[in-house]
């Protein structure tokens, strides 16, 4: 019996192994070596990271092409030079990637107990997400933290996760726990390259900046007194934050929420303290640059649209080269905006920290005259930028306006800046109400001459900035409102020796809201003058767009505003791989706004160059998104807001073309930084001591 | 037919290979945490079972019964078993590779599943055909399927509830699978 059952047994296993053997035989799948070798070169952590089932999983994938060699996020250099070279292939180093958390807290905290008994925020959002205020933030029950199979998140005192840069390997576990998109991992293009969107965690000042600054970011570094940090977080939307600190009217301030409890945040102060920092120290911080794609841009104009467009072309890997008419870089910044409000040496620091990333220029090389679209694309030109700007004075429609002695606000700030020292005579009338009109007439102050600026409406629907038109009555500007040019009067050399004018009222509103000037009949007086200067309104000049030898007829569409058509999300014109931005497609506006869509036109030009198409994201934010502009802004203090130094005083101000304000010193900007309510879409930094003192004296408690 | 239906109902309910016969726990726990690898899972055991016990039947048929060698019935079976996903393996991955690669890691893990050997052993006890060895099996199969499943529905819900420490994880998964066995007895006397 024992022989029968060792025999059958010994039978049937003889009988498997004989299959088997057979079997392995006929089944076998010839595996590529390649595999087991890849397998040794990997940590063999099997954590997942790579999106492939463990080690193997991976090793497989890399060997039948459907991964890089580097898909290991564990992998060192070393192991992935290794594998890289069992497959045939090179490495190449990536840009460095890591994972951001855009939310700041505010609000989320007191929410914190609606959720307990459900310790993940994928539970609580499916559960409370539709009834909880903020659509976007962070729930704070730390999902992530227990995603992350590198310990690099932990939960801050604030219940927020905090990063750590260290431990960081931008696997992307994160994201993918978060439910509500607060966490993203991004290398630097991807965040040069990232619209601001209506699911992004917005404050009313980022939504607002035409320039998309992550502006409770860089007040926030400015607070923990990383001043470096906080240059650098405006670079990535801003190359001029030294001129912009200076000159910008801030948007962004307009809609700040401290408004509703005192006043708004000095934000372009702020902006300005980081920026005279650096610009004192006297060395740019490094900023780094995507790997050379070989990639060559024409960008026509060195004003702050065609500065922006280079510098972001230049970062995100492509060589631009700006063409400029002028003797030197800066556009408007430096033609039209006078020394006294931003000193041409700060400028040119500031252009020279651009041109140094490896932007090339060429000056005094005008667009139609030395170089057209052809000949940029004979030269080896992959894409070009428009951004040549508004550098036509409109005219104001009187009778002998082109009389000598009458001279654009534009003209004449430009001839001011090259030095050619136009004559102002000792009385000068300014007509027009903004920035450049207010420009024109201080800068005529400053030569010594009676000025008075002439406004068809009243103060208050000036256009121009407040504290440049108090500037403007301080250094003795006077003003004549509701008052509108009929003609100029000249002499018998046709030279302009008086304006005649007629008084106004103000009638019914027009569409921009304001209340339309009516002239009074038979109102006309007249004043004397040595020089006019219509400061209306500017257009651009698009004359070099003009092919000579066929009369009249531009490759591009204008528009009657003598503006440049393009596609609004893209920038492109008609003419594939041609772009445009700045005054000459928007019409005189901020620089701020130019410097902005500078940015988007380097980003369109990037997709142009590097992919076909030019992707625009469906919740791309354009306008206020409407929920985030609430007024109750509950338990803060009230603080002062900063003012910034005025650095000559009384008389002396207005016989100089020196600087008129400072910037603020550490202390104050660290006291304006505290005021920053660090805001989120519907959400702020209330004050806790202040509400711990509260607590304390209210009778009730 | 109704026989059949009965045999197929009692497997899956009645006498649930893991809930009511406390067979498979091993993989029970363990590949219950998630509802994508209990699918995957179950599956296998399906595939498995039935292949199993078609062929077990046949050893005892013709191997073992006509010798009289009916006690060597658990270790033959094992041999056969384990042969069996062996070659199933192979085949798998030469001829129907998505399929192997769906089935993935749980193919070896089945090769010491007890309920797989359960299956085949209670159909020889049974004395069920070769028929009825087939849907007792795939049935059983199916029922391994339905209560994983279920309860890795259950652990994923409660792994993100707060709980005692000293609970999280196996203890609260045996609790669960102690609670459904008690609910899976109310099918009892139902057949
Ligand atoms: S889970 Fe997030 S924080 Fe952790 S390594 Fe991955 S990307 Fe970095
Ligand atoms: S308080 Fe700070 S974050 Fe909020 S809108 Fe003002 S500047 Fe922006």
């Amino acid at each position: 019996m024992i022989l029968t059952s060792g025999l059958t047994l010994f039978g049937i296993g003889l009988l498997a192994a004989a299959i088997l053997g057979i079997a392995s035989k006929l089944l076998f799948v010839k595996e590529d070596p390649r595999i087991a070798l890849i397998e040794d070169n990997l940590p063999g952590a099997n954590c997942g990271g790579c999106g492939f089932p463990g080690c193997s999983g991976a090793a497989a994938a890399i060997v039948a092409g459907k991964a890089p060699a580097s898909i290991c996020i564990v992998a060192d250099g070393e192991a992935i030079a290794t594998i890289a070279a069992l497959m045939g292939q090179e490495v190449i180093e990536r840009e460095p990637e890591l994972a951001v958390r855009d939310c700041t807290g505010g609000l989320r905290a007191a929410d914190l107990f609606h959720y307990e008994g459900a310790l993940d925020c994928r539970a609580a959002h499916l559960l409370y997400g539709g009834s909880k205020s903020c659509p976007e933030g962070c729930l704070g029950l730390g999902s992530c933290v227990r995603a992350c199979p590198f310990d690099a998140i932990h939960m801050g005192p604030e219940g927020l996760p905090v990063i750590d840069p260290t431990q960081c390997k931008a696997c992307g576990n994160c994201v993918d726990a978060c439910p509500r998109g607060v966490i993203g991992v991004s290398g630097m293009s991807a965040r040069l390259l990232h619209l601001n969107q209506t699911t992004d965690c917005l404050a009313p000042c980022r939504q607002k900046c035409p320039a998309q600054i992550n502006i409770p970011r860089y007040i926030e570094q400015i607070k923990a007194g990383d001043y470096d940090g906080a240059v650098m977080t405006i670079k990535e939307r801003n190359p001029l934050l030294v001129t912009c600190g200076r000159v910008c009217p801030r948007p962004c301030e307009t809609v700040c929420r401290r408004q509703y409890v005192d006043e708004t945040v000095g934000i372009n102060m702020l902006k300005r303290f980081v920026a005279d920092r650096e610009l004192r120290s006297g060395v740019h911080l490094p900023v780094p640059c995507a790997k050379d794609t070989g990639k060559c841009v024409a960008v026509i104009g060195g004003g702050p649209a065609g500065l922006s467009c280079a510098y972001f072309l230049r970062r995100l890997g492509h060589s631009p080269t700006i063409f400029d008419a002028m003797p030197a870089l800066g556009g408007q910044t430096r033609y039209g905006i006078p020394e006294y409000r931003l000193p041409k040496a700060d400028l040119d620091w500031e252009i020279q920290g651009i041109l140094d990333l490896g932007v090339e220029a060429k000056l005094n090389t005008k667009f139609g005259r030395d170089f057209t679209l052809e000949s940029l694309k004979a030269d080896g030109f992959d894409a070009v930028f428009i951004g040549i700007g508004a550098w036509q004075a409109s005219g104001m429609y009187a009778e002998g306006e082109d009389l000598d002695g009458v001279m654009g606000g534009i003209e004449f700030l430009t001839a001011h800046a090259l030095g050619q020292k136009p004559e102002t005579g000792n009385k000068v009338i300014v007509v027009g109400g903004g920035n450049t009109a207010i420009d024109a007439a201080r800068t005529c102050v400053r030569l010594g001459a009676e000025v008075t600026l002439m406004y068809r409406r009243t103060r208050n629907e000036m256009p121009a900035d407040v504290e440049e038109i108090v500037g403007a009555e301080d250094e003795g500007v006077q003003f004549k409102f509701l008052a509108a040019p009929a003609r100029v009067i000249g002499d018998e050399n046709g030279r302009a020796t008086h304006l005649e004018y007629y008084e106004m009222e103000l009638g019914e509103p027009d569409e921009s809201g304001r209340r339309r000037p009516v002239k009074k009949e038979g109102s006309e007086q007249r004043m004397e003058a040595t020089l006019i200067i219509p400061a209306i309104g500017q257009k651009p000049d698009l004359a070099c767009l003009y092919d000579d030898s066929e009369e009249g007829t531009c490759p591009l569409e204008t528009t009657k505003w003598q503006t440049i058509v393009a596609d609004p999300d893209t920038f492109e014109t008609a003419i594939p791989g041609v772009f445009t931005a700045g005054d000459v497609y928007t019409g005189p506006d901020l620089v701020i706004s130019a410097i902005g869509d500078g940015r988007k036109a380097a980003r369109s030009i990037h997709y142009h160059l590097t992919e076909a198409a030019i992707p625009i994201p469906e919740t791309t934010q354009k306008t206020m998104i409407p929920y985030t502009l609430f007024k109750e802004i509950d338990s803060v203090e009230r603080k002062k807001r900063a003012v910034l130094p005025h650095l000559c005083h009384g008389d002396e101000r207005n016989c100089t073309f020196n600087e008129v304000e400072g910037p603020l010193d550490e202390q104050q900007a660290l006291a304006e930084a505290d005021r920053c309510l660090r805001c989120g879409l519907v959400c702020y930094d209330r004050d806790e001591p202040f509400l711990a003192e509260e607590r304390e004296t209210s009778p009730d408690s | 037919m109704q026989e059949y239906f009965l045999l197929f109902i009692g497997a899956m309910f009645v006498n649930n290979i893991v809930l009511a016969q406390y067979l498979g726990n091993c993989p029970f726990i363990g590949t219950s945490k998630d509802t994508g690898v209990a699918i995957g899972m179950g599956g296998a055991v399906v595939f498995v079972a039935v292949m199993a016990a078609a062929i077990t039947w046949l050893v005892q048929e013709y191997v073992l019964a006509p010798f009289g060698l009916d006690f060597l019935q658990t270790l033959a079976f094992i041999l056969v078993i384990a042969a069996l996903v062996q070659f199933v393996e192979m085949f798998l991955k030469k001829v129907i590779p998505p399929l192997y690669k769906s089935l993935g890691i749980f193919l070896p893990l089945i090769t010491t599943n007890c309920a797989v050997m359960g299956i085949a052993l209670i159909c020889q006890r049974e004395e069920f055909g070769f028929v009825k060895t087939v849907l007792f099996s795939f049935a059983s199969g199916l029922g391994f399927m339905l209560a994983l499943v279920l309860l890795a529905g259950i652990r994923e819900k409660l792994a993100v509830r707060r709980l005692p420490i000293a609970m999280r994880g196996t203890p609260i998964g045996l609790i669960m699978a102690g609670l459904m066995s008690l609910a899976f007895f109310a099918f009892k006397g139902m057949i």
